[in-house]
């Protein structure tokens, strides 16, 4: 049985062994972490960090955001309380006979921009996705101190085993698009965008952008093209 | 003349979606195993590590290698002495797409009106492309099509006089605002000539190239191979998290065009590279 507890509340970096090759696979802390997430655990959270997730978050994409946003510009209450929470932006494939869900992982976080600051002022403290997103969303992790996770896009039969429970809990009609809420266990992530507004992509793709491998080292702005 | 039932059809169709999305093909395969070899950044290589790791998993227990199952794509070419015969040509690809995602548990990604958006629950309609060709055989191959890397797809016309220059650097800034979005490491599809709805059909049809397969033509084969290189070097990487493997081939297609035009299509196929063929 793993521990669950929240490693980060004594602010101690609690590096999990034999696991370091996971997902980051680079020389940065990696943590396990219960829900919900504190304030002050999300503001410890660095880029480039390793997260295993596990507890309750919520699953919600394109369609339900512009229903939730619309509700929330006319000072409306959301179908589910999502203060405190954590949105995964994704839609799983139906399970077959015996399974808790379908495949399913991060869908394209970037379409989900608009809607982000609107979400995170909210209260939403986290968000997981995949892909690069504008600068609003950096902005807003540091103005409400919250954070923006990458999960891989994709490694959908993987995440599925992550899943422990899954229920619709609004939203019935949009089908792969319905609100759900999961309960998860290691469920894998990076820290894409931290509370500071930091920006993992940005950070990797200048070291390897006309990477030399004599140097280990990308030169930025030598396009040859 | 040879008879094919119309049923003959659906069931093929069916078959194909599900295989299509639960076992990558061969190729893409060996594509992520030669750039998990050569990949610089240790995140790029974990996530090229996990994705065999997740193709593995979704062919041993037979399912989807992605959630996003896509929109079927569906190409037919069907042979001039073939009749089909019990049904409606298109009706029985559209129930073989229909009942391929029902039974194979695959997800309903399509919305049957553009604007007003209501799922239609069964991931039809399929866009299908049908071509007549000679013999008495039909040949049919469903794409699945994710919408991400979909979305990060553009179309331009170039002036004639921007000839290759123009072209790779249309290209290049097709991946580079697309990045992670578009779920790489990519297969990037390029049309070059033809007309407004010939070119984008290029791209789609480069797509559905064998990784590794050049184009026949040297001047095509070898812009194939400098665009490639110049992709890797923007530093995108796997999921855009930086690296040297941002795309697994650039296939091209090319067809003749009108002399006031050069235009270009960039196709990008995410790393769920997925495509099935049957010959009836």
């Amino acid at each position: 049985m793993l521990d669950y507890s929240t490693l980060l509340a004594g602010g101690e970096i609690n590096r999990i062994t034999g696991q370091n090759e996971k997902l980051g696979g680079i020389n940065m802390p990696e943590y396990r972490l219960q829900t919900p997430i504190s304030k002050e655990d999300i503001k410890k959270l660095k880029i480039g960090d390793t997260v295993f997730l596990s507890g309750t978050i919520y699953m919600a994409r394109d369609a339900a955001h512009k229903r939730m946003v619309e509700l929330l510009e006319n000072k409306e209450p959301l179908p589910v309380n999502l203060k405190g929470e954590i949105i995964f932006y994704a839609g799983p494939c139906p399970p077959k006979p015996g399974q808790v869900i379908g495949p399913v992982a991060p869908t394209t976080a970037f379409r989900m921009d608009p809607y982000a600051p609107a979400m995170y002022k909210y209260g939403v403290v986290g968000t997981i996705g995949k892909g690069p997103r504008r600068d609003l969303v950096k902005e807003s992790c540091k103005k409400y101190g919250a954070i923006s996770f990458a999960a891989i896009g994709g490694l959908s039969t993987i995440l599925s085993r992550r899943v422990k429970a899954v229920q619709v809990v609004a939203y019935d009609d949009l089908g792969p698009e319905a609100i759900r809420r999961l309960e998860v266990q290691d469920f894998p992530l990076l820290v894409a965008y931290d509370s500071n507004g930091e920006d993992l992509y940005q950070q990797e793709i200048a070291k390897y952008e006309n990477y030399n491998q004599k140097t280990n080292k990308g030169a930025v702005g030598h396009e040859k093209i | 003349m040879r008879i094919v039932d119309a049923e003959v059809l659906t069931e093929s169709v069916a078959k194909l979606c599900w295989e299509a999305c639960y076992y990558l093909p061969e190729d893409v395969l060996a594509g992520f195993r030669r750039a998990e070899k050569t990949e610089a950044s240790p995140i790029g290589k974990s996530i090229l590590q996990q994705l065999l790791e997740n193709a593995d998993e979704a062919k041993t227990n037979h399912m989807p290698y992605c959630h996003d199952t896509g929109m079927a794509v569906v190409f037919a070419e069907i042979g001039q002495d073939v009749h089909i015969s019990g049904g409606n040509y298109l009706d029985s690809i559209q129930e073989g797409v229909r009942t391929g995602y029902r039974e194979g548990y695959l997800r309903k990604s399509v919305v049957g009106d553009p604007l007003l958006r209501v799922n239609t629950g069964d991931n039809t309609p399929a866009v299908v492309h049908t071509e007549i060709v000679p013999g008495d055989q039909i040949k049919i191959t469903v794409l699945p099509k994710g919408g991400g890397s979909e979305n990060m797809s553009a179309m331009k016309f170039l002036l004639p006089g921007e000839g290759i220059e123009g072209v790779k650097k249309f290209v290049l800034q097709t991946i580079k605002s697309a990045g992670g979005k578009a779920c790489p490491p990519v297969v990037v599809g390029v049309g070059i000539g033809g007309s407004f709805d010939k070119v984008t059909s290029l791209a789609k049809h480069a797509v559905l190239r064998e990784i590794g397969v050049h184009h026949p033509d040297p001047h095509i084969a070898e812009l194939e191979n400098e665009l490639l290189e110049a992709i890797n070097d923007t530093g995108i990487g796997p999921q855009g998290l930086g690296g040297t493997s941002t795309a697994l081939w650039v296939p091209i297609e090319t067809y003749a065009c009108h002399i006031t035009a050069l235009p270009v299509a960039v196709n990008i196929q995410c790393h769920a590279a997925r495509k099935k063929t049957i010959v009836i």
